[in-house]
This record gives structure tokens, C-alpha cells and sequence, in this order.
């Protein structure tokens, strides 16, 4: 045996722990990852017809950003608590509370972004006989792009944040491994699974940012044209 | 309606107010931990994002701050400081764990209403002789001001919302009645504590808005 094993001294940092643990890491890691990419896929999925809504006009706008704002004040525990009853302990219950998290951004960086686009090349894509749905596609969502990606890289990141709360219901990735360890204060791995979670977010962060640079390569020529 | 009415029933029953684990209880524990959090915050923040935006410099950092604050879960930031000496240390953990959510948007608000300010009424003021305090306090200061309370304004509600996680690691507040409610399988009781929350977040929210306007300054009628 080890003259002294960090497990036994219960360490802050444990690199015994990381390598005979690293099954469950990766699986509450790659946990928290589908959780996340779901919930923001589907974020989306929501958040785009509901902005197109909102833009038909203030009466329709005022309730929708409404509803998705008052969504976001609801204290994470109390939503995973209440969507209990409806899903039982699932991963689709987390899945659905982060969905509704994510709206509140989403729909207003969606939104933003389509209301952005200059009404003088709508009007010049209309004299060119688009209609109203390749409009949409080929003209204003592209255009929406930055603000809408923008938008996805804050749910992104405060969404893998929130995941680590499922662990209430037994599905919160990286959660799971912090909520019992906390009661029997084992450091290394409240430690350990924290900085993977921030990790997590950090990396999220910078590939949407790289897809970002890649698909709307035309801001960053404006930006160094201005500078 | 039968989930609100037994949330309405649960917070109608006085036996459920009194006590260690009882409304009053814990709504005092959410209160106090999240005012004392909201102070420290402002305290640390405002200061330091009114200056940065005074100098114009530091801006990336102002920015990044509130990004970096997003990254980090408040569970995890509880759960450290709870395996820590910390544990023992009452409402420290708790209190610390929410002034680090607490900073970042107040900071980046600040800085952002500081840089917001009109720079030809910068100008101006520099050019009648206005020192560097003197445009800070009577020229930019003023006209950051609702910026700077709707940083405030959306801070207290994230406290008080996010408070609630604290009972994930078995500290006070009105998350306690959330999660008693989560195990016992009792949904009206974790529908009364989430409308507690909710309450607490909106009278802090009025508050706030209430105190803006008396402490505000005079608005001349057009």
C-alpha cells in the first residue's frame, strides 16, 4: 500500500480518486453533456416558433416574454419539485425544466435578432419574389444569426450550470456525484466533479463561439473593417 | 386546481408557521441570508463597477465576470464550501455562495450604465470645469442610475430565487420547505414554498422599485 493514500487523508485533490473513480466520472460527465445538448436543442426548437409569434405584434410579444421571464424566477429546486408529479424521477423531467430555463434567453436573443434585420432588405428580398417562408429561411435567419447563437452560448452555459440541481431527482450528471458526497464530505470528489462541471461550460463556450466564428464569418470582417 | 388548492389549504393550516421548520422560520433564515448577501454584493460591486466605468477601463473584465459567474453552479460553490471548514460556520456558506452570484450583475450593470453615459455631456461637464469627482457624482452618477437599479433590481430577485438551493445541502431558508415536501411526496407543500419564494422575490422587487422612486431624485414636470 501507498505510505499515504489521499483517499484515506480525504484530500482536496485526489488523483487515486480520478483514476479509480474515472468509469463514474465519465458517465456522470457524459450524463450531464446529453442533458445539456438536449435540453438546449429542444430550447430552440421551442424558443423559434415562439418568437415568430412574438414578432406578429406587441399583443402577441407582451404575453410571451412575459411568461418566459416569469419562468426564470421560478427557484430551480421548486420547478424540478413541481414537474415530479408529471414526469416521476426521469431524466425527462430535468430535461423539461431546463428547457423552460433556456426560453428566457432564447426567445429574446431569437427575437432580437430577427427584428434586427434591416426592413430595406426585406423589402429588397420581397422584390425578388421571395416568400414569406424562404424569406424566413435564406434571408432574416441568417441575418438573425449572431444574435441568436449569442443566445445559445448563454443557455449553453447556464443550463450545464443548472444541470447539476437534477440531482434532486437522481438525474443531474455531474450533481450526482456532488450531492452524496457532500453528506459524507468526501473532498476530493465535491471537488473534482465541480471543476469538471465548470470545465464542461468553459469548453461548451468556446466550440459555440468557434461555430459562431464559422458560420457568420462576415461579423468579424465588418468588426476589423470598422477598427 | 387541486394542487393550488392544497398548496392554499397547506399555507392556511397554522401549524405549519410555527416551529423550527416552520414558515416563519424559514422565511426569516431566506430573508436575512439573502439581504445580507445582497448587501455584501453591493457593497463589493458597485464600487468597483462605477470606477472602472468612471475610468472606462477594465471593460473585458466588467464582461467577463458575468460570464464566468454563469459557468459556475451555485450547487457545486455550496457543496465546496460545505465539505470545508465553512460547515460549521452557520449561514457563512450560504451567505458567501450568493455574493458571488450576487457580484456579476451587479458589476457588469454598473460598468454598463457608467459607459452608457453620453460622452459629449462628459465633455460638457469637463469643460466648465467640472473635476474628475464632480462629473462622477453630479454628471455620471445621476444618469446611470436606473442602469445601475436594474442591476440591483434583477440581483435581489436572482438571490432570493437561488437561496432555495441551500436546502440541497441542508442549510435554512424556504428551500427547506421545498425539499421536505419533495421527500415526503407532499406536492401542495412544495407548491406553498415555491409561492413563497415567488412572493419574497416580488416584495423585494417592489421594494426596491418603491425605494427607487422615494430616494430618486425630484422629476420636473415637462
Amino acid at each position: 500500500m501507498a505510505a499515504r493514500n489521499c483517499l484515506v487523508a480525504n484530500d482536496w485533490v485526489c488523483w487515486e480518486y480520478v483514476r479509480s473513480r474515472s468509469q463514474e466520472l465519465t458517465d456522470a460527465t457524459v450524463q450531464h453533456v446529453w442533458i445539456t445538448v438536449l435540453s438546449v436543442l429542444i430550447g430552440l426548437a421551442v424558443a423559434l416558433p415562439l418568437a415568430l409569434l412574438a414578432r406578429r405584434g406587441p399583443r402577441w410579444a407582451a404575453p410571451v416574454l412575459g411568461l418566459t421571464t416569469l419562468l426564470y424566477t421560478v427557484p430551480s429546486l421548486a420547478m424540478f419539485s413541481l414537474l415530479l408529479p408529471l414526469f416521476g424521477l426521469s431524466a425527462s423531467l430535468v430535461v423539461t425544466g431546463l428547457v423552460l430555463y433556456s426560453l428566457t434567453i432564447l426567445v429574446r436573443n431569437v427575437l432580437a435578432g430577427l427584428e434586427g434585420v434591416p426592413e430595406d432588405v426585406r423589402e429588397a428580398a420581397r422584390g425578388l419574389g421571395y416568400g414569406p417562408a424562404r424569406l424566413l429561411w435564406q434571408v432574416e435567419l441568417p441575418l438573425a444569426l449572431p444574435a441568436l447563437l449569442a443566445g445559445v452560448r448563454i443557455a449553453t452555459v447556464s443550463t450545464v450550470a443548472l444541470t447539476t440541481v437534477g440531482s434532486i431527482v437522481g438525474k443531474g450528471g455531474l450533481g450526482n456525484l456532488i450531492a452524496p458526497a457532500v453528506s459524507s464530505s468526501f473532498k476530493a470528489q465535491v471537488l473534482t466533479a465541480s471543476v469538471l462541471c465548470v470545465l464542461l461550460a468553459l469548453v461548451a463556450d468556446l466550440l459555440l463561439l468557434g461555430l459562431q466564428r464559422l458560420l457568420t464569418p462576415w461579423t468579424r470582417a465588418a468588426a476589423a473593417k470598422g477598427a | 386546481m387541486g394542487v393550488l388548492g392544497g398548496a392554499w389549504e397547506w399555507l392556511a393550516d397554522g401549524a405549519n408557521w410555527s416551529g423550527e421548520a416552520g414558515v416563519w422560520h424559514r422565511l426569516g433564515e431566506h430573508a436575512y441570508v439573502s439581504g445580507l448577501a445582497l448587501l455584501i454584493a453591493c457593497a463589493v460591486a458597485l464600487p468597483v463597477g462605477l470606477w472602472l466605468g468612471h475610468l472606462g477601463r477594465g471593460g473585458t473584465l466588467a464582461v467577463n465576470v458575468s460570464n464566468a459567474g454563469r459557468a459556475v453552479p451555485v450547487f457545486a460553490v455550496l457543496a465546496l464550501f460545505m465539505v470545508s471548514p465553512l460547515r460549521s460556520a452557520g449561514y457563512v456558506p450560504t451567505v458567501t455562495a450568493l455574493v458571488l452570484f450576487a457580484v456579476p450583475p451587479l458589476l457588469t450593470n454598473a460598468y454598463v450604465g457608467m459607459r452608457g453615459v453620453d460622452r459629449s455631456v462628459v465633455e460638457a461637464a469637463r469643460g466648465m470645469g467640472m473635476s474628475g469627482g464632480q462629473v462622477f457624482r453630479q454628471v455620471e452618477l445621476p444618469l446611470a442610475r436606473p442602469l445601475v437599479m436594474t442591476g440591483l433590481r434583477s440581483a435581489a430577485v436572482q438571490v432570493v430565487a437561488t437561496a432555495t438551493i441551500a436546502a440541497m445541502v441542508g442549510q435554512g431558508g424556504l428551500g427547506r420547505i421545498i425539499t421536505a415536501g419533495f421527500t415526503t411526496y407532499d406536492t401542495p407543500q412544495v407548491v406553498a414554498g415555491a409561492l413563497l419564494v415567488a412572493l419574497l422575490a416580488l416584495a423585494v422587487e417592489g421594494v426596491l422599485v418603491a425605494a427607487d422612486r422615494l430616494l430618486g431624485p425630484v422629476r420636473r414636470r415637462p
